[in-house]
């Protein structure tokens, strides 16, 4: 979230497209209640189904699955065709009057530099034109053809209302209706946010679709206000600290980016991760981005990472590919190429796309160590529990491992909430059975190789052997010492410009403006700095006060960066530092600096005539309309089509779907077509379940006892369906069988003048746990995922049903089925 | 030690009884429910089930989001879905939290002939007490609501308490303290009819003219209130009664047959007539409704 939870109390107009707030995150979602009864907010819903959000909101616009970046092309086009846009803020916060160097092209569904038989794109000609300084070239008056918003207009010009609704299956009037709603939060007083989940993120277009309402939401001023934002709710409570802390293959903490193979040195890896300026006086905050690696490297190596060896650079394992993320994992163990897996804090056979193929890969390891609180079905994976995982146990070889850990309850540790808040929590409960840690597990693997490797030598056993490992318990070090690790200390005496000690060597740090890239600081994760510092464990604070409840509370708990909780707050202010809003200020320019309940996301005495732009991360200093070469598919987003699609891209046939997204050859064979599928799928949650958590649980359960597909009465009509009736559900890839509910909330769409039909597949049914067993409505979802993260596409794909009778009941109260058992 | 709350019982079942007067500063409770405000997410079902350490039975899903489908003695509360399409076109789910009452004028303790079975405190909750209950099922009949379920198990019957044990004692109720958008409000009766007339003057602005507070008169009004955006239809929210009423039969068996019935108890505990009524709830059949009315009327005239 670039705001915070409370923030929303703040908001004119709540859009919620992309996500089920009320559904998803009950608890958050007082606060868009709180907006409505408070400060008499209207809440707009978008989306597929008349969810349980929908059930409160003042205007509700269906909209087929897979095609928001249309609806939302088309709404820009309505702000900027209807001058519905807050000029000053465009002007002076955007980089609207850029001008884009000549070469840049978009024609028939693809920007300039495709290369067809890599699926990806050179994006050397998405990018501005400089001056001889170095400098973006730019067009005040907004004359230029080729300054970002003319650019902008004119790719937008093909999304009228009536092509949105052939698309997109929402009724123009329905359409022009939410346009008008969102238009009204340009005057500089209103402000909309943006809920957001994985309804956006789970597409082969996923960055994209967040990054359109970021476009709208810059177009009508709406970012670092408050009430304003684009706000992904993210799902686990800790799943924001995850990607903080880099843990996915290509990133590092603090979203550095791990080297790649064609970076063997560490000058070289720097080349690209310079951050000049790309307009005169900006401050372009990842300059320190050397700061921050290098105390990085001093965190994990200590005393062995010098600038002998480069900070210990060659350490560093170096990607061939762009990322070895979970589809390509599953790849690499369905041919064979990855034979072990640790699987932590993860259940793929629910949660990865194409459970067939999760299944098949899991058979082909030598061995699987599962670390899970529950008897998860990645565990089973190999065991007979009938249709629902038909699995042979005797042909299966693979070793499997489980080690039961403990839940969040049951130890110490702090979470990263959706706002970026960093809240400690302390162990309520000890552990069940034999559950260890996850930090006492991973460090006795840490010991083992560790010794083996000093044991036996290795291929390369530097990276290991120079970890540093300082804990008073090195088989269990305590997430205290941890934490302390992620703020950071000195590792010499700290100086300021007059000589004078600031900190002494080994004392915390007080945030990560005092990282130094000379090896005399230490920070794992330098966004982190400042939860930890001298004064004590700033995510342990309990301070409630909201100063003039402006949803601030600046004393509670500690957020990143900085303790900073709204993103880009300076672009609250207009260019002289008045606040847009003057009923709900963030911070203003006092005559001498910048001040408010909020930390400034701006330097505290930079001047407001200085022009130095509010976006201090981008190179620009503004918000980027046009995203250079940001994104894999383009700077400007584009509709494509989901992979499976009922109807052709009505813009560019030829260039149906995203064409730099990534798919295995195996996996293009395996998508079906509109002909044997004609009805579209969509996977969501249900707010009685957790995941595949709490179908383990008995009240849960109970709340919502057995697997069901959502259709509409339409669809129920003609297939003859009846309510609460058993139907066969099936893609390309697998088939479940399930109860139907058959609701007005789902109702046929007239796509492209045929009315398309939607099949709601929520996803917590498994064979493990108490709740009623299920297929998991991952047997359904194709092997794709976004182009820029690779996120599953589990939002959009195509299906039939039929009605069935119930299935033979299974006796499973005693387990799986042996081997060899018929059915 | 006395048992406390029985120190605020104004009304006890099947008893003439003096209340206790002692205990003077008790006000009127009660939970308002702004439908408008609940998403449905089932929490209070949840809490409920915690606090009252219920488990009801894990059912099949039948084509809702009702689950389990129906109140029963481990379900005392539930969330009900009904959707609507209104004279626009447009689609409402209309999502109730459904439960007791609290009537102030409780049709079911009018009805239950076991002493002491159905109380009524002074703050307005009307209570079950289980060890008295004989399980007959004349509370069902007399619930304008439909609300109480007898067990098969233990043929006694069950319904929301409005946690009198933690109202007893300060707390809100389970389901006030975990619904997360606050659509469950609990205080005094004055105060939560206060705060309703802010949420329907907020739904009228909102365009829901019709919205209104549910506190049916019929019943001397509840201790259970909704507001609600369609007052002017209340049955639009999964069957909840336009005009609530006490069954006639109830009235009957009040004035003309209970004397009669507990003089019966009191003489031959176990005759055949009570065997027939701890078998099972009392059916009543329509023929029964209008007996008791023509009853009724031929007594009030003589």
């Amino acid at each position: 979230m670039t705001n915070s939870w409370q923030d929303i109390k703040n908001a004119d107009l709540v859009i919620v497209m992309g996500g089920n707030a009320a559904e998803a995150h009950p608890c958050g979602f007082k606060w868009v209640i709180e907006a409505k009864i408070e400060n008499k907010a209207k809440l707009i819903v978008v989306d597929p189904r008349f969810t349980r959000t929908a059930s409160v909101a003042d205007y509700y616009a269906p909209i087929r699955p897979g095609t928001d970046i249309a609806f939302l092309s088309g709404v820009m086009r309505y702000l900027l065709e209807n001058d519905k846009i807050q000029h000053e803020y465009v002007r002076s916060f955007t980089n609207a009057g850029l001008i884009v160097k000549e070469g840049f092209a978009f024609e028939d569904g693809l920007f300039s530099g495709y290369n067809e038989e890599k699926h990806t794109y050179d994006k050397s000609s998405w990018d501005y034109e400089l001056d001889e300084q170095g400098f973006a070239k730019i067009d005040e008056t907004w004359k230029h053809p080729r300054c970002v918003i003319n650019l902008l207009k004119k790719h937008l010009d093909r999304y009228t209302p009536e092509m949105v609704s052939r698309i997109c299956g929402t009724p123009q009037d329905k359409f022009l209706k939410v346009c008008e709603m969102i238009a009204s939060t340009s005057s500089p007083e209103r402000s909309m946010t943006s809920l957001f989940a994985l309804g956006w993120t789970q597409h082969s277009v996923g960055a994209q679709n967040v990054r359109s309402m970021a476009m709208v939401q810059l177009l009508l001023g709406n970012i670092g206000v408050a009430g304003g934002g684009m706000n992904a709710l993210r799902g686990h409570s800790n799943i924001q600290g995850l990607t903080d802390v880099g843990l996915l293959s290509s990133a590092m903490p603090g979203y550095m980016t791990m080297p790649k193979d064609s970076e063997p040195t560490f000058d070289k890896y720097m080349e690209t991760r310079q951050f000049k300026p790309l307009r005169p006086g900006q401050m372009s905050y990842w300059q320190n981005y050397r700061k921050f690696f290098v105390s990085f490297q001093k965190a994990i190596y200590g005393n062995a990472a010098t600038a002998e060896n480069s900070w210990a650079y060659d350490w560093l394992p170096k990607l061939d590919v762009p990322d070895y993320d979970i589809l390509r994992a599953f790849e690499m163990m369905d041919k064979g190429q990855m034979n072990g897996y640790i699987c932590q804090g993860f259940n793929p056979m629910q949660a990865f796309p194409d459970r067939g193929k999760i299944r098949r890969s899991l058979a082909k390891l030598k061995y699987l160590v599962v670390v899970d609180p529950l008897d998860t079905e990645t565990a089973n994976f190999w065991q007979d529990f009938g249709p629902q995982n038909p699995s042979d146990p005797a042909s299966i070889q693979t070793e499997v491992f489980q080690l039961p850990c403990t839940c969040f309850a049951e130890e110490d540790g702090s979470l990263v909430s959706s706002a970026r808040w960093l809240q400690w929590h302390w162990k309520a409960a000890d552990a069940p059975g034999e559950a260890k840690t996850d930090i006492f597990i991973i460090a006795g693997l840490y010991q083992r190789m560790k010794a083996m490797y000093a044991k036996e030598g290795g291929a390369f056993p530097d990276p290991l052997l120079n970890l540093t490992w300082q804990y008073a318990d090195p088989d269990e070090p305590h997430p205290s010492e941890m934490a302390k690790e992620m703020n950071g200390r000195a590792l010499a005496d700290l100086k300021d410009a007059n000589g004078n000690v600031i900190l002494k060597a080994g004392q915390q740090l007080d945030g990560f403006a005092q990282l130094k890239d000379d090896g005399t600081t230490m920070s794992g994760c330098w966004i982190f700095s400042g939860s930890w510092t001298e004064k004590g464990n700033q995510m342990a604070r309990r301070d409630a006060t909201d100063p003039r409840e402006a949803g601030i509370a600046p004393n509670w708990a500690w957020a990143w960066p900085a303790n900073r909780r709204i993103l880009y707050n300076r672009a609250s202010a207009d260019p002289s530092g008045k606040p847009w809003a003057p009923h709900k200020p963030v911070i203003k320019w006092n005559g001498a600096s910048w001040v408010g309940f909020d930390t400034p996301d701006y330097g505290p005495t930079v001047k407001p005539e200085d022009s130095m732009g509010p976006f201090i991360m981008n190179q620009e200093g503004v918000g980027k309309l046009f995203a250079r070469g940001g994104m894999a598919e383009g700077p400007f987003p584009e509709h494509y089509e989901p992979f499976e699609s009922p109807v052709d891209n009505v813009l560019h046939p030829k260039v149906k779907s995203n064409p730099a997204a990534r798919v295995f050859p195996s996996d293009r064979e395996h998508f079906g077509k509109g002909e044997d599928f004609p009805y579209v799928g969509t996977t969501y949650r249900l707010t009685e379940h957790f995941h595949y958590w709490t179908k383990h649980a008995k009240i849960n359960s109970i709340l919502q006892p057995e697997e069901f597909v959502e259709i509409g009465e339409v669809l129920a009509k003609e297939k003859k369906i009846e309510q609460g009736g058993w139907v066969r559900v099936w893609s390309k890839r697998g088939q479940v069988i399930c109860k139907a509910y058959v609701t007005k909330r789902i109702k046929p769409m007239m796509v492209d003048g045929k009315p398309t039909h939607v099949i709601g597949c929520p996803i917590h049914w498994g064979f493990t746990g108490v709740a009623r067993k299920g297929y998991g409505a991952n047997t359904l979802t194709p092997f794709v995922g976004d182009a820029n993260t690779n996120t599953p596409e589990f939002k959009a794909f195509l299906l039939n049903i039929e009605p069935t009778s119930r299935p033979p009941a299974i006796d499973l109260a005693h387990g799986p089925r042996k081997a060899g058992r018929s059915a | 030690m006395a048992d406390l709350q029985s120190q605020n019982y104004i009304r006890r079942s099947a008893t003439t009884m003096t209340p206790p007067t002692t205990r003077s500063n008790v006000e009127e409770v009660a939970k308002l429910i702004d439908v408008s405000r609940c998403i449905g997410c089932k929490a209070c079902q949840s809490a409920c089930m915690e606090w009252n350490d219920l488990r009801p039975e894990m059912e099949e899903f039948q084509g809702a989001y009702e689950n389990p489908h129906d109140l029963n003695p481990g379900v005392w509360t539930l969330m009900r879905f009904a959707e609507y399409e209104n004279d626009h076109g447009d689609l409402e789910w209309l999502i109730r939290k459904d439960g007791c009452m609290h009537c102030e004028d409780p049709g079911c303790l009018k009805a239950c002939p076991a002493p002491g079975a159905i109380v009524q405190y002074a703050n307005g909750i009307v209570d079950f007490i289980s060890d008295a209950c004989i399980g007959c099922g004349y509370c069902i009949k007399g619930c304008p609501f439909n609300i109480p379920r007898v067990s098969e198990k233990d043929h006694k019957s069950y319904k929301c308490t409005l946690c009198s044990d933690r109202v007893a004692v300060g707390l809100e109720p389970a389901c006030v303290k975990t619904c997360p958008t606050g659509a469950i409000m609990f205080g005094t009766k004055a105060d939560m009819k206060d705060w309703a007339e802010e949420r329907i003057e907020e739904l009228k602005e909102r365009g829901f003219e019709n919205a209104g507070l549910y506190d049916p008169a019929e019943v001397g009004g509840t201790h259970v209130m909704y507001v609600l955006h369609h007052r002017d239809k209340p049955s639009l929210y999964s069957g909840l009664p336009d005009k609530p009423h006490i069954s006639a039969v109830i009235g009957l068996w009040k004035h003309v047959l209970k004397p009669v019935a507990l003089a019966g108890i009191a003489f031959a505990a176990l005759g055949a007539f009570v065997h027939g009524i701890v078998s099972g709830p009392m059916e009543v059949e329509e023929e029964d409704e209008a007996e008791a009315r023509k009853e009724m009327e031929r007594r009030a005239k003589s």
